[in-house]
């Protein structure tokens, strides 16, 4: 073992581990926010993260078709085709519950969670047919924005392209754009009233109704933006994409405490620093028996291990409650 | 100004509420007694919108509630004070008064936040306290000072003594009927007859979803009945 080697890529492997943990971090807002006010799991969540990379996927190919995408600004490209996927997939997340959840809100727990599943496939598959449809094919890459690969070089064994940085950034901005909103807005103030206590909320005046709308637009936008992060990142999408980063940005959501925002982004930074660290480290330490493939096995075993110790999630919080 | 006449309330095929009928006028406190499950906290929930009603009507100064969801009927100026406070238990003291005043927007809401801080002192020294953390009266006077903060017309209070030791009833007493000699209307449901017919006007007598009693707050007092099932003798 290579004492020299572990240590020269460790700032490596934590810019490569922060990025993807961000990148949960976002997916993982959209489980997190539904179940602060819903107290549900919208298993249709990661395919709403996937018509955002699609969205923006399709954009950007539409434009290199139009050969404007090298002469648009990367900032500008970027922004457009953030929005576009945060608008599509947010809209998509309203309508979802309001067609497939609302209607049984009244219905025991294990109902509507069904109908997430049945969604889930449901858009699995529209995403699929349309594709085929529309390029032929349901595989779909990123077309390459030139400036967003260019590397830097912090020192002889850490570079860092552009686009991780862009990720972490991207991320950051929203994370602290919706802290804002939830801690310091009147809206921030309905939808954690309307999380504690409907019934009290609308008696406030609250339309409940509305705020679960937008507490879907919101989470459904956070998940569309970071389908447009996963695509420029990774480039390679396809229908069923969203699956495991989904299911793994749900485990990110429960360990930092479901229901809870700062929680959502605290627990998708450690399962993403984990599985980096798993990939780069466990081949070098175990002399090559375990190979980078094992990475999940690893850092969901550390999962297992936080909440058999913390169930409530890292900052999962218990309110005391006086009658 | 609040009329409810002839109203029936089912819970699925429980019959809660049968054909209740009761005034409240402008100005007045009006105590509605009767055991528990009586259907008090239903005939206050069914004037809030909490609960529709099969049939009867509901009307606020000559226009009817019935129909409207429970955020609108706020906006007409009905504040209801839940049973058991709900008091929004992660949100600051604070913020649950701003929660209170969520369908206004005039220029008036410090002056009002000033008067609830004034009728509860307590309040003001824990408004960036979390809720949760209150005692229990401590919270029954943020809910009724979060109510306060929609200026309402009428206030519809339910059991506020509930679970409050005794010197604390009669403080909380105190300030109902200060705040109704400041010009608001109030449907008091109470199991504490004897508290209630302190402050109240007039008063019902609500068993098993009817009307069964009506009278002043005077005549019920001195109704042998009411004595005997309520007052203890």
């Amino acid at each position: 073992m290579d004492l020299q080697i572990l240590v020269g890529i460790f700032p490596q492997v934590l810019l490569d581990g922060v990025s993807l943990g961000f990148m949960y971090a976002l997916i993982a807002l959209g489980y997190t926010m539904v179940y602060g006010v819903l107290e549900f799991i919208n298993f249709a969540h990661s395919e709403i993260f996937i018509a955002g990379a699609f969205v923006g996927v399709e954009i950007l190919l539409g434009l290199k078709s139009a050969g404007v995408l090298e002469h648009l600004p990367w900032v500008v490209l970027l922004l457009l085709v953030l929005l576009a996927a945060m608008l599509v997939s947010g809209l998509l997340a309203v309508l979802i519950e309001r067609v497939a959840y609302r209607p049984l809100r009244a219905a025991p727990r294990l109902i509507p969670l069904i109908s997430a599943i049945g969604v889930s496939f449901f858009l699995q598959d529209l995403i699929r047919l349309f594709e085929s449809i529309w390029r032929n094919a349901f595989n779909l890459v990123y077309p390459t924005i030139d400036p967003l690969t260019v590397r830097f070089e912090i020192t002889s064994t850490i570079d860092v392209p552009l686009k991780t940085l862009v990720v972490i950034v991207a991320a950051l901005v929203m994370l602290f754009a919706l802290q804002f909103i939830v801690k310091r807005t009147k809206l921030g103030k309905a939808i954690r009233a309307v999380a504690e206590d409907q019934p009290t909320a609308s008696l406030m005046g609250v339309n409940v109704n509305r705020i679960i709308s937008i507490t879907f637009l919101i989470g459904g936008a956070m998940g569309g933006a970071a389908g447009v992060l996963f695509g420029v990142q990774y480039g390679l999408i396809n229908p069923y994409t969203g699956f495991i980063p989904g299911l793994k940005a749900f485990t990110a959501a429960v360990l930092g405490g479901i229901g809870n925002i700062p929680g959502a982004m605290v627990g998708g930074l450690v399962l993403g620093v984990l599985e980096a660290f798993a990939a780069s480290y466990l081949s070098l330490l175990t002399g090559g028996a375990f190979g980078a493939e094992y990475k999940d096995i690893f850092a969901f075993s550390i999962l297992i291990v936080i909440l058999i110790f913390r169930p409530r999630g890292l900052l999962g919080e218990i309110v005391r409650e006086r009658t | 100004m609040l009329e409810l006449r002839d109203l029936h309330v089912y819970y699925g095929e429980i019959h809660a509420l049968k054909g209740v009928s009761l005034s409240v006028s402008g100005g007045e406190i009006v105590a509605l007694l009767g055991p528990n499950g009586a259907g008090k906290s239903t005939t206050v929930k069914t004037v809030s919108g909490l609960h529709a009603p099969r049939s009867g009507t509901i009307q606020l100064e000559g226009e009817s509630l019935v129909g409207l969801p429970a955020h609108e009927i706020v906006n007409r100026g009905v504040a209801h004070v839940p049973e058991g406070r709900h008091i929004f238990n992660r949100l600051s003291v604070f913020e649950n008064l701003e929660m209170g005043a969520y369908r206004r927007s005039d220029a008036r809401i410090p002056d009002d936040l000033d008067r609830v801080f004034s009728l509860f002192p307590r309040l003001k020294e824990r408004r960036a306290q979390v809720a949760g953390t209150l005692s229990g009266g401590e919270q029954q006077m943020l809910a009724i000072g979060r109510a306060l903060m929609a200026t309402p017309r009428v206030l519809l209070l339910d059991e506020p003594s509930m679970g409050l030791a005794p010197v604390l009833v009669e403080q909380i007493f105190e300030t109902i009927a200060d705040i109704n000699r400041h010009g608001t209307t109030i449907l008091l449901v109470e199991q504490n007859a004897a508290v209630a017919l302190e402050v109240a006007h007039r008063g019902y007598v609500l068993e098993t979803g009817s009307i069964v009693l009506a009278g002043t707050a005077s005549d019920l007092i001195q109704n042998v009945d009411v004595r005997r099932a309520y007052l203890g003798e």
